[in-house]
């Protein structure tokens, strides 16, 4: 695994913008730049600019296209519609989550957006699946960039910089714009629980459109500014959304990790039995949300506890921002995880209590060109 | 960035500061920016007694906890209490408003063998 740390095409930008760099997943990204709440907050009050190139970008087309996807994603594609876009796992024969991804269907072919840390893994696995198929994969991911563009304020500044009627696409729609010979390709969701768009563009063609979203250095964007992980992940915790690594691993199943609504156990997939035997015996544990006392933050494999008793471990936990409380997501067996049940978490030094409540811990304001989901749901996968 | 060369450092990015018959004691600017925003800070209570090396507490951020350690054996006499409520004044000023323990040391002896200000800033340009 080591190998050079890939650059995005954004990575002369975050250094001007004073963007402090990490190796993440095998790139170089920014951790933060004006600091990690002040980027949180802006994001949940204004309009915030997240580099998300590390991310896997995959096109699947041939003939079978759809038959392989049916066969590896938990979710049912059957009716899946051209312009739109849905959030699936692809789980191992056990039923283990090898990753979570959005799936969206083209006029020709297919997208998979999947988590920068799995791409090879799922590149294998499809092409494992589809040896005798008619299914042609193409990696994009180093030839394009992504960016997330989050937060109130996006549709109105980013209609003022484009003249496409973009507020039209809708939750989980996306459209390809054609802006001077170059190929956008614009899909309504996110990773914060903010309304907003993810952005794919030719690698080389992202440095003409930043200056318009973000400004220079010395001239920002009045109102569009630069986030990094820091942000992406405190935002995506409070919006409940779960982050492979932590919430998702090989050793837990989607009806385990609350994603039961895209799971279909009707139909025929990869892992679907195991799934289907443990729906019978029932879950032995789930995951939960959990508000806990005082401003000390529970983190991933921290041991939760009822009385003396350990019943599960921590796999995300941050001080919310816009709660201003500790919170944090953990695995806990299913006769304690209902909300209002009191647990609580060994940080170490110290016990502090907790309260199960129901996720997520934020939600945004009305529901922006979405009919329903506004929980779960509005998720692009992980970092 | 600038290191005051009024006091001694750690590798572990402490600093300790000899005023009079005391110490006082906090964290680099530098680890305040790498730990991000700080979002609490657990100090050992007035009147502890502390050994060379001795865990004294943790400094909490968005991203990490991270262990405070004590380069001197003394007495707890004082801590910044304004840190409870605002424990980002680490982040805006690590080396005044953001202090953390005042110790009343056995002997400053241990502190001759840290680093100095130019010492800690040539330690930081090499890299950790």
């Amino acid at each position: 695994m080591t190998e050079t740390l890939h650059k995005t095409p954004l990575y002369n930008t975050h250094v001007a913008f004073d963007g402090r760099m990490v190796d993440f997943a095998g790139w170089s990204l920014p951790v933060c730049f004006a600091g990690i709440i002040e980027e949180h907050v802006h994001t949940r009050t204004a309009c915030s600019l997240f580099d998300i190139s590390h991310m896997g970008r995959l096109r699947l087309s041939g003939r079978d296209t759809a038959d392989l996807l049916e066969w590896l994603c938990t979710r049912n594609l059957t009716q899946a519609e051209v312009g739109r876009s849905y959030y699936t796992h692809m789980c191992n024969e056990d039923g283990g989550i090898l990753d979570d991804m959005i799936v969206s269907r083209f006029e020709d072919d297919w997208g998979v957006v999947c988590n920068g840390s799995n791409r090879e893994k799922i590149v294998a696995w499809i092409q494992q699946h589809g040896t005798d198929m008619d299914v042609t994969l193409r990696d994009e991911t180093l030839t394009t960039s992504m960016i997330a563009v989050q937060g109130p304020k996006t549709i109105d500044v980013i209609e003022d910089l484009v003249a496409e009627d973009i507020a039209s696409i809708k939750r989980y729609r996306h459209h390809t714009f054609n802006v001077m010979g170059l190929s956008l390709t614009v899909y309504r969701c996110g990773y914060t629980g903010e309304d907003g768009f993810e952005v794919v563009t030719p690698a080389m063609a992202v440095s003409m459109f930043l200056p318009m979203l973000i400004g220079k250095k010395e001239r920002p964007h009045p109102i569009i500014r630069p986030a990094g992980l820091g942000a992406r992940d405190t935002l995506r915790i409070e919006a409940g959304m779960p982050l492979y690594g932590h919430e998702l691993s090989e050793s837990v199943d989607p009806l385990t990790a609350g994603a039961s609504w895209c799971v279909d156990l009707a139909k025929d997939f990869v892992g679907v039995e195991a799934m289907r035997r443990l729906k019978q015996v029932g879950l032995p544990r789930r995951l939960v949300g959990l508000q806990l006392d005082g401003r000390r933050i529970a983190r991933q494999d921290h041991k939760v506890l009822c009385g003396d008793e350990e019943v599960g471990e921590i796999t995300s936990g941050t001080l919310s921002p816009t709660l201003n409380k500790s919170i944090a997501m953990a695995y806990v067996r299913s006769d304690v995880a209902d909300t209002g049940q009191e647990l609580q978490v060994d940080l170490g030094r110290v016990r502090i209590r907790g309260v199960v409540v129901a996720l997520p811990f934020y939600k945004r304001d009305g529901n922006a060109g979405e009919s329903g989901r506004a929980k779960c749901g509005s998720t692009t996968p992980a970092l | 960035m600038a290191v005051p060369n009024d006091r001694k450092y750690t590798e572990t990015h402490e600093w300790f500061m000899i005023d009079g018959d005391t110490v006082t004691m906090g964290i680099t600017q530098y680890a305040a920016e790498e730990l991000t925003d700080i979002t609490y800070v657990e100090l050992p209570d007035p009147g502890t007694s502390l050994g060379v090396g001795d865990a004294i507490g943790e400094v909490e951020s968005v991203k990490a906890t991270s262990e405070l350690f004590s380069s001197v054996a003394g007495e707890v006499i004082e801590i910044n209490t304004a840190l409870a409520d605002q424990p980002e004044l680490v982040n805006s000023d690590a080396f005044e408003e953001g202090w953390m323990v005042r110790i009343r040391p056995e002997s400053t002896a241990p502190l001759a063998a840290l680093m100095t200000g130019k010492d800690y800033d040539v330690f930081l340009e090499n890299g950790i």
